[in-house]
């Protein structure tokens, strides 16, 4: 089983964003970097489909030459193939982004065969688009299932399962598939000692993506206004729990 | 019709009134039509009832099939969905068949030959100013943004029934079962208090206290992303932007720092108790109350607290 898992590289933000002077972009100096959440459980489940199938797993990203050190991530722990798109950086709309890995997995598959499952992130944490794992599996002509938390295979169909309030909704399709995963579909691992010995030494494939635009496009971000909040602050220690209780009490809940 | 339909009705009808044409809406499946008889008072003067034989379930790909072809003979300026799971995941489709771009959780729309519009980032830590181009245009609507509001008056309303033509290929993606999720657990949704547990926490079997102080109060535990890397809670637990939004009347946030994406999760909160030993922690400054001091003496106190004043004097 041939599986790939699409991910996007975006700031470890902590408890406030800042923008850079132009509103183009989040300030990101003094941030760190992560795959977008979805996405690590993408890389995750591609490595457990491998685990329980054989075949082999690859990640590809589209983004700047600093991505490498995500790729390299999933590498530690456990894929075996990255391909990088690379960027300079700059934001590439949900159009552009599904029209450059559709190149880019078609050209792959032509190559090396084609995949049977390929995983990408709902809704990556930054820009949110909701849209380029679906995008691509129309130019692929594949089936796609989004949302998913749980997916299994069997005898060349998947059973992909969507949470609901109080429930599940099932899916059963075909491979080769498009699955957009939601966190929570697994535990991501962490790399082990051996994994990113071996990672340092892999070789990154890259190749030049086109940038086709198509929309939305982009003007300037926004941080949002909050309204500020007083804080009360109850006390220091366990002597605040009696006005715990009188707030428990205003607000109706004992 | 659900509070995310009435809100994107909202937004609509207010674009619509810029546009100078109807509002009118579309319904899938036999299942829509007693629901979509209250569309009317929200400007509604239209409904499309879209029917076919094989859809009787939720299949994505068919929905927006159906909503291409009858585009293609309605021609309407635009098409907006709420921003919920099925609204966007439906309207990506239908951008991906049209090969038009698709703006997803908008908040304001200002038409024009593209239109400018604001969405959310971030699960709403941030703000995007963008142009949609296209014909029709294809945008969908972030939920609990908007507040639904009736129109000043009711418009007539007509019913127009439309067939699709589906293929195997569009129906290939559908609902084929439902399972109900087992335990009858207050859910993190509908709680009215929620106790939170992030890092400071400790450990899964420091929950323990957290545990007991919903239970006694009827409520549902949470945690951040943090906890449920750390494998000490099941995901479901999780409140934050990859997580669940929750909007009880109090959120009491133990050992919580407060990042942007557990923060954009629980600020539905009507009021937030804080308590975390660092007064420097963002989730403090958001806060309503805060107990400066390590939840691993104030959660038992305050539980002890609740029993005393439970028992009948």
């Amino acid at each position: 089983m041939k599986v790939l898992a699409c991910v996007k590289r975006v700031p470890a933000t902590g408890a406030k964003i800042t923008l850079t002077p132009d509103e183009q972009a989040i300030e990101t100096r003094f941030l760190g970097f992560a795959v977008s959440p979805h996405e690590e459980c993408a890389v995750e489940e591609a490595i457990r489909l491998v685990e329980k199938h054989g075949g082999s797993s690859t990640v590809l990203t589209l983004g700047p030459e600093e991505s490498v050190e995500q790729l390299r991530d999933a590498l530690a722990q456990g894929v075996d193939e990255t391909l990088l798109l690379q960027t300079d950086g700059s934001d590439w709309d949900p159009v552009a982004t599904a029209r450059a890995l559709t190149d880019a997995i078609q050209a792959e598959q032509e190559a090396n065969g084609p995949f049977d499952v390929l995983l990408f992130g709902n809704e990556s944490a930054d820009s949110g688009g909701y849209q380029v794992g679906i995008r691509v599996a129309h130019a692929l002509g594949l089936p796609c299932v989004s949302g998913v938390k749980s997916l299994e295979i069997r005898d060349g169909t998947a059973v992909a399962k969507r949470e609901i309030p109080g429930g599940w909704e099932i899916f059963e399709v075909p491979l080769p598939a498009v699955f957009t995963v939601k966190e929570g579909i697994n535990l991501p691992r962490y790399p082990s000692l051996r994994g990113r010995l071996r990672a340092k030494k892999a070789e990154i494939r890259r190749v030049e993506p086109k940038h086709q635009p198509g929309g939305p496009t982009k003007i300037r971000l926004k941080v949002p206004v909050e309204q500020g909040t007083e804080t009360q602050i109850l006390g220091h220690g366990p002597e605040a729990a009696p006005q715990v209780v009188d707030i428990l009490k205003q607000l109706g809940l004992i | 019709m659900n509070k995310a339909t009435l809100e994107m009705l909202t937004l609509a009808r207010e674009l619509a009134g810029q546009l100078g044409t109807p509002l009118e809406a579309v319904v899938i499946g036999e299942d829509g039509r007693d629901a979509a008889d209250g569309l009317a008072d929200y400007g509604v003067s239209k409904i499309h009832l879209v029917t076919h034989a094989q859809l009787t379930d939720y299949a994505p790909k068919a929905w927006a099939r159906s909503l291409v072809q009858l585009a293609e003979q309605e021609q309407p300026a635009a098409i907006l969905a709420a921003g919920t799971e099925r609204g966007n995941e439906v309207l990506a489709h239908v951008g991906a068949i049209m090969d038009l771009p698709m703006a997803a959780n908008c908040i304001e729309v200002s038409p024009g030959e593209s239109y400018t519009l604001t969405r959310v980032r971030w699960g709403g830590s941030l703000l995007e100013e963008a142009t949609l181009s296209g014909d029709p245009k294809l945008l969908t609507v972030a939920t609990q943004t908007i507040s639904p509001e009736k129109a000043a008056a009711a418009e007539p309303l007509t019913w127009s029934t439309f067939t699709p033509t589906l293929t195997e290929a569009d129906l290939l993606v559908r609902i084929t079962d439902r399972v109900e999720a087992a335990g009858d657990k207050v859910s993190l949704v509908e709680a009215r208090v929620v106790v939170g547990g992030g890092r400071g926490v400790g450990s899964a079997e420091g929950f323990a206290i957290l545990d007991e102080l919903a239970d006694l109060l009827g409520g549902a535990v949470g945690c951040s992303r943090a906890v449920t890397n750390e494998g000490w809670r099941p995901h479901t637990d999780q409140v934050g932007q990859t997580g669940t939004r929750i909007a009880p009347e109090l959120y009491i946030a133990c050992g919580i720092s407060g990042a942007i994406q557990h923060f954009v999760g629980c600020k539905g909160s009507k009021h937030i108790l804080a308590i975390n030993t660092d007064p420097e922690a963002a989730m403090v400054a958001k806060a309503d109350y805060a107990i400066i001091a390590d939840l691993h003496q104030v959660v038992p106190a305050i539980i002890a607290e609740i029993r005393k004043a439970k028992q009948p004097a």
